[in-house]
């Protein structure tokens, strides 16, 4: 077994999507007296540090103080989990800052433990976090190098126990009644328990003490309960200011974006619809539905839809919250590796996308194609459709490049029509007649040309006898 | 002339009239044997065609059409953008044009639409020609879309009014048409590197 913790130190801020903020803030740990539970860089060179009574800190310099959100640490937690699924589908979360995933089976699709560190690194860099990474075969061990900030990368069991025996036995999180004894014992690290007999240390500290030591080294097993990443994508992400530019909200949904290319990555699928709701604060949220003609799932792709439809929607409010839920999960055509001609398909955008970036700005029923009905009557004769459509070509008599969108009535001299003067005809007369159960036609359609030499399409009602315009040659 | 005087004036940055520039454009043939003489070197693609039109029927999409049906033969789409009525699909098909590669586009009454539009399609690649019926634009958008069309290698058509005719435009080609009693007048107002000439076409 290959276990790989993933901790995340900085959660607190992150989770709320304040990891960036240049002045100094602390994370409200809560509870009487408040403390510092977490303090960002610029804190920190106040000499600000995590422990400390928010008094105390107060007095260092003035400082921005946010509560805890525990609620969304685990929603990002989840969605982190969700987001590693394409690496391995046993995953584990150990709240509140944790992940630990068993990619013993993984080892080969990614070239080895130190390529797939590096990949989970540069894809957790990427969705805003700051990641500590550790990989060793038990979870437990793992968990504990993480804590310490040791980033190591340990297989097999033999070599485990040097390193581990230098880590502090601080990082087990005993009970402080147990860790004081310890200390008063001089023991500091785990190396120094290891030493000692086991009766001695179970008499002292308990059998559960030295279970957990066994844990460590992988002498006792430590079943893990596996997370089930959640079936549809559905995912809130509260943002640190209200806001109403777009390039802010581009931002925020990015990253949601990227997470859930990681969710179709490990389920290999893609979407074609993309729901976003836009929470404001005491306003009904705003809505809309994105969709694309293909199933996808990359972020840039989105963002790009996404980017369309935000810079011309009017928001009656500053948002306060972006939520994005995906449509139904569809298998994805191939996969899209880049061997050859990259170069040229970077210029040359695909009809798709172009359809799609077109239909996000005008409407879906903005861009359409033509397609041919085989029906004599000229109205009947085409229709829209999808574009790219095919249609069998049925052959009729000549007809004009433009058809009008109604038949305009013209008026008439001594039974010949007029525009712009007289019309003179040219060519022969074509009979267009349908039964009175499909609308009742009977026309007469002619080629006329005006005194300018446009030259119309032009049709007399056989019952009536009026003339009307019904195309334009060009 | 001076021999030193013809060294400078083959500086690739002087065009002389007279002479067709050098550096020729690769253009798409018109498939029109009248127009040919014309335009030897066909459209240009990679730019910008202006027609300047009357209010209706004046054949100028009769024009483009034989060069427009070659271009369906391409994996490429050919746009339409807010064309004044519905193109006739019968008609299209009667001369040629693979329906199945066009795409119409309503942009909606509003210009800045109907600019996007047109500029997104020049420049994405995925368009062999756009098509385009621009009531007003100014000197910069038609320069943007002149941009797009080179970056995308789209061959541009915009069907303008023709009091647009004493507006400057950065386009390739500019054509005013006109029809007359049994055919059209075809004026050419600007090309690159060539002299401007006039033409009367037949109805076929």
């Amino acid at each position: 077994m290959e276990w790989l913790s993933l901790g995340l130190p900085y959660l607190p801020f992150e989770a709320l999507g304040w990891e960036a903020r240049p002045g100094p803030c602390v994370i409200d740990a809560g509870g009487s007296p408040a403390r510092v539970l977490l303090a960002n860089l610029a804190a920190c060179a106040l000499g600000i540090r995590p422990g400390m009574s928010l008094n105390a800190a107060r007095v260092l310099g003035s400082i921005e103080v946010i509560a805890r959100r525990e609620d969304c640490e685990r929603r990002a937690l989840e969605a982190l989990a969700t987001w590693c699924g394409q690496f391995t589908p046993a995953l584990s979360l150990s709240p509140p800052d944790g992940l630990l995933l068993e990619v013993g089976a993984s080892l080969r699709l990614f070239g080895g433990a130190e390529p797939l560190l590096q990949c989970v690194r540069e894809g957790v860099r990427a969705l805003g976090y700051r990641p500590r990474l550790a990989l060793a075969p038990t979870p437990l061990a793992a968990t504990l190098f993480v804590r310490a900030g040791e980033e190591v990368c340990i297989r097999g069991g033999r070599s485990l126990i040097g390193p581990l025996s230098r880590l502090p036995l601080t990082d087990l999180q005993l009970d402080p009644k147990i860790e004081q004894s310890l200390a008063g014992m001089g023991l500091r690290c785990i190396g120094d328990c290891l030493r000692l007999p086991r009766e001695g240390l179970t008499k002292r500290f308990g059998a559960g003490f030295v279970r957990l030591l066994d844990r460590a080294l992988g002498r006792e097993p430590d079943p893990r309960p596996w997370y089930t990443p959640p079936s549809r994508f559905e995912r809130r992400l509260e943002l640190p200011r209200q806001t109403a530019q777009t390039e802010a909200l581009l931002f925020a949904a990015q990253r949601l974006l990227r997470e859930l290319e990681g969710f179709l990555r490990a389920r290999e699928g893609g979407v074609q619809r993309l729901t976003w709701s836009l929470a404001h604060p005491g306003a009904s949220p705003t809505r809309f539905t994105l969709g694309c003609i293909e199933p996808g799932r990359d972020a840039e792709r989105f963002g790009r839809l996404l980017r369309e439809r935000l810079t011309r929607l009017v928001l009656p409010a500053p948002v306060q919250a972006l939520v994005l839920i995906a449509g139904a999960i569809l298998p994805v055509a191939s996969v899209q590796g880049e061997l050859l001609d990259s170069a040229k398909r970077t210029m040359r955008e695909s009809g798709e996308a172009l359809i799609e970036r077109l239909r996000a700005r005008l409407g879906e029923e903005a861009v359409r194609g033509l397609k041919l009905v085989a029906d004599y009557r000229p109205e009947c004769a085409f229709r829209f459709c999808s574009p790219g459509e095919a249609s069998a070509a049925p052959a009729w008599a000549r007809r004009p490049l433009w058809l009008l969108p109604a038949p305009r009535p013209l008026a008439s001299r001594d039974g010949r029509p007029c525009l712009n003067g007289t019309l003179v005809f040219s060519g022969s007369r074509e009979c267009i007649e349908s039964g009175w159960w499909d609308g009742g036609i009977a026309r007469d359609y002619f080629i006329a040309t005006d005194a300018r030499g446009v030259r119309w399409w032009v049709f007399r009602e056989r019952n009536s006898g009026r003339w009307f315009l019904h195309g334009l040659f060009d | 002339m001076d021999q030193r005087l013809e060294t400078q004036l083959a500086h690739h940055g002087i065009w002389r009239a007279g002479t067709r520039s050098s550096a020729a454009i690769p253009g798409i043939p018109t498939g029109l044997a009248e127009l040919d003489g014309l335009l030897p070197e066909g459209w240009p693609s990679g730019a910008l065609t202006e027609l300047l039109v009357g209010p209706e029927g004046s054949g100028a999409l009769s024009l483009v059409m034989p060069a427009l049906v070659r271009l369906g033969q391409e994996a490429r789409w050919l746009a339409w953008v807010d064309p004044s009525y519905t193109p006739y699909a019968p008609a299209l098909a009667q001369r040629g044009m693979a329906l199945s590669r066009m795409l119409l586009i309503q942009a909606g009454g509003r210009p800045t639409d109907r600019l996007w539009a047109t500029e997104q399609t020049l420049r994405s690649g995925a368009c062999s020609a756009v098509l385009s019926w621009l009531e007003t634009a100014e000197f910069r958008d038609l320069r943007r879309l002149q941009l797009a069309a080179a970056t995308g290698d789209a061959w541009g058509i915009l069907f303008r009014p023709g009091r647009a005719l004493t507006e400057a435009s950065p386009a390739a080609l500019r054509l005013r048409v006109k029809s007359a009693a049994r055919g059209g007048v075809i004026d050419l107002v600007k090309r690159r590197g060539g002299r401007t000439a006039s033409l009367t076409l037949r109805h076929p």
